[in-house]
Order: structure tokens, then C-alpha cells, then sequence
């Protein structure tokens, strides 16, 4: 591993404005959902893919303000097994949807 | 792991600079790996949770649904108390790497405190619920809902009671490259757990006030 990398991303912790921003994104991202919720300017299918939109941002926002994923020495092979559970909590959630839209309207 | 050898010094001195202090050790390193494996399985155990109440969430058996329960202020706090504990719980990673111990653990209590008051708002929202006719066993929406919100619950309690022994060995010790990686994996912890309640906030919170 060479000293570079982690020099680089040194500035990124080392830089208080870093969390600020980060701190002012998530409360921005939060409110904006909220206000949609309740505003209810649109169609419903229209607020929810907005709002998940919103949800999926603020993963970005911890992950990469709080979280710093850039900064683990390389090879990054955390970014792989966090890439593999999303997978599998992608395939988890739309598979059982998927499959339970098929029931044909009776309750379980 | 073996290419990253080479930037630790051979007596496991915190000898470089550039590299933080919770990776200058290789266990350091190792470890955080570790935890990240951990994120990922736990991952998985909020998927299957989401999934059943996505299913389940309509299944109210008669009962209170989900628009009758759910307090819009109530729930906005919530999640703002715990966003801003990880924006407190951030500032105790930027100080650590300060070497500011003082700041550190002045940031960690704070962090604790707020954990805190979003456990006993969410304390008295389920004893709300369970004593006006909501209790978990009332319908599959509320199993379900008990099971995913209560289980975050119990990370955010585990989490407080984490944070409390971390602060206690910061005291005895000061920061080192151990007590560094242990506030490191916390805080990666704390932010997960902030990441998975946004997501409750937006599919059971907001998706339940909207419909």
C-alpha cells in the first residue's frame, strides 16, 4: 500500500467543514421528505419513488461524510461486502414483493 | 490484507503520520474489516424485517392502521435527534483525530445523551400504542412493525450501553491505537443504525402517514 492514498484522505477527516456539510445535508434530505409526505402535491406512486430517492441520498451523506468509506486502506474490500449485503437486501425486499403480489388479493 | 503489511512498522509503532491512528495498527485494520462484515450480515437481517412489514403493512386485521397510529411530530423528533447524534458522534471521530480526548469524550456523552432521548421517545410511543389497542400481537401489520422498529431499538440501546464502556476505557487510557479503532467501530455502528432508521422513517413513517 502506498502512504498516498490515506494522505489524501487524511484532508477528508481532517476537515471539520466535512461534517458540517454532511450534518446540514441529512437535515436538508430529511425535511425535503417530510414536506413532500405531508404536502401531498403528487400522485402517490410519484411521492414514494421521490421519497425512497431521498432515503437512498442520505445513505450517500453518512457513508461518505460520517462514515468516510474513501479513507480504508486499499484494496477497499469493505466497498465489495457492503456492495454484496445491498444486493442482498435488494434482492431480499423487491423478490418478496414480487412474489407476493402474485397472491391474488387474499389475506395471509 | 497481507499488501497493507507494509505501512505498519514491524514493533507496531504508531510510527507514520499519514495513516489514521485506528488503522496503525495491522489487528487495527483487521478488525475494521471485521466490523464492516458485521454491517453487511446485519444488513441483511434489516432487509428480511423490511421485507415482512412491506408485506405485511396493509394486514391490519381490523385494528389501528398505520395512518391512526403514527405522530407526525412525534416521529420527525425522532429522527432528528438521531440524525443529529450521528453529526455529534462524527465530531467525536474529527476530535480523536485531534487527539483531543477532552473533545472526544465530551462529544461521545453528547451523542449518548441524544441516543438516549430517542430511546424514551420511542419507549412512549410503543407503551402509547400497546395501552390504546395496538399491542404487538393485535395484527400482522403491528407484528410486524414492532419486530422492525423494535429491533433498531435494541441496536440504539446495545449502541448507548457501547458508547458508556468506550468512554470509561477513553478515561483510564487516553487515546491509544486500541481505544482509537474501538471508537472508530462505534461510531461506523452509530451511523449505520442512523442510515437503517432513515428508512424506517421513509417506508413505514412517511409511506404510512401518506397513503
Amino acid at each position: 500500500m502506498s502512504l498516498h492514498p490515506s494522505r489524501a484522505s487524511n484532508t477528508a477527516s481532517g476537515s471539520l467543514w466535512m461534517y458540517i456539510v454532511g450534518f446540514i445535508l441529512s437535515i436538508v434530505l430529511t425535511l425535503a421528505a417530510l414536506w413532500l409526505a405531508l404536502a401531498r402535491q403528487f400522485s402517490t406512486e410519484v411521492l414514494l419513488t421521490a421519497i425512497l430517492i431521498l432515503a437512498i441520498l442520505q445513505i450517500g451523506v453518512q457513508m461518505f461524510f460520517f462514515m468516510h468509506i474513501t479513507e480504508s486502506p486499499k484494496p477497499q474490500f469493505n466497498l465489495w461486502i457492503l456492495g454484496l449485503g445491498m444486493f442482498f437486501t435488494f434482492v431480499v425486499i423487491s423478490g418478496s414483493i414480487w412474489i407476493m403480489s402474485f397472491g391474488g388479493g387474499q389475506g395471509y | 490484507m497481507t499488501i497493507a503489511h507494509d505501512s505498519f512498522s514491524a514493533h507496531g509503532q504508531h510510527s507514520n503520520p499519514d495513516v489514521p491512528l485506528e488503522y496503525s495498527l495491522e489487528e487495527g485494520a483487521l478488525r475494521i474489516f471485521g466490523f464492516w462484515l458485521f454491517l453487511a450480515t446485519d444488513l441483511v437481517l434489516f432487509a428480511c424485517l423490511f421485507a415482512t412489514y412491506v408485506i405485511l403493512q396493509d394486514n391490519t386485521a381490523g385494528g389501528p392502521t398505520e395512518m391512526q397510529l403514527f405522530n407526525v411530530p412525534s416521529f420527525t423528533a425522532e429522527t432528528l435527534i438521531l440524525l443529529t447524534s450521528s453529526f455529534t458522534g462524527g465530531l467525536g471521530t474529527y476530535a480523536m483525530h485531534k487527539g483531543s480526548r477532552r473533545a472526544l469524550i465530551t462529544w461521545m456523552i453528547i451523542t449518548v445523551l441524544l441516543g438516549l432521548s430517542f430511546i424514551g421517545l420511542e419507549v412512549k410511543e410503543f407503551v402509547t400504542y400497546a395501552t390504546h389497542g395496538a399491542p404487538l400481537q393485535r395484527s400482522a401489520f403491528l407484528s410486524a412493525f414492532f419486530t422492525l422498529v423494535g429491533t433498531h431499538g435494541a441496536h440504539v440501546s446495545l449502541g448507548i450501553l457501547w458508547m458508556l464502556s468506550i468512554i470509561y476505557q477513553l478515561a483510564r487510557r487516553g487515546i491509544t491505537p486500541i481505544t482509537a479503532r474501538k471508537v472508530f467501530i462505534v461510531g461506523l455502528y452509530w451511523h449505520f443504525l442512523d442510515i437503517v432508521w432513515v428508512f424506517i422513517f421513509t417506508v413505514v413513517y412517511l409511506n404510512g402517514v401518506m397513503s
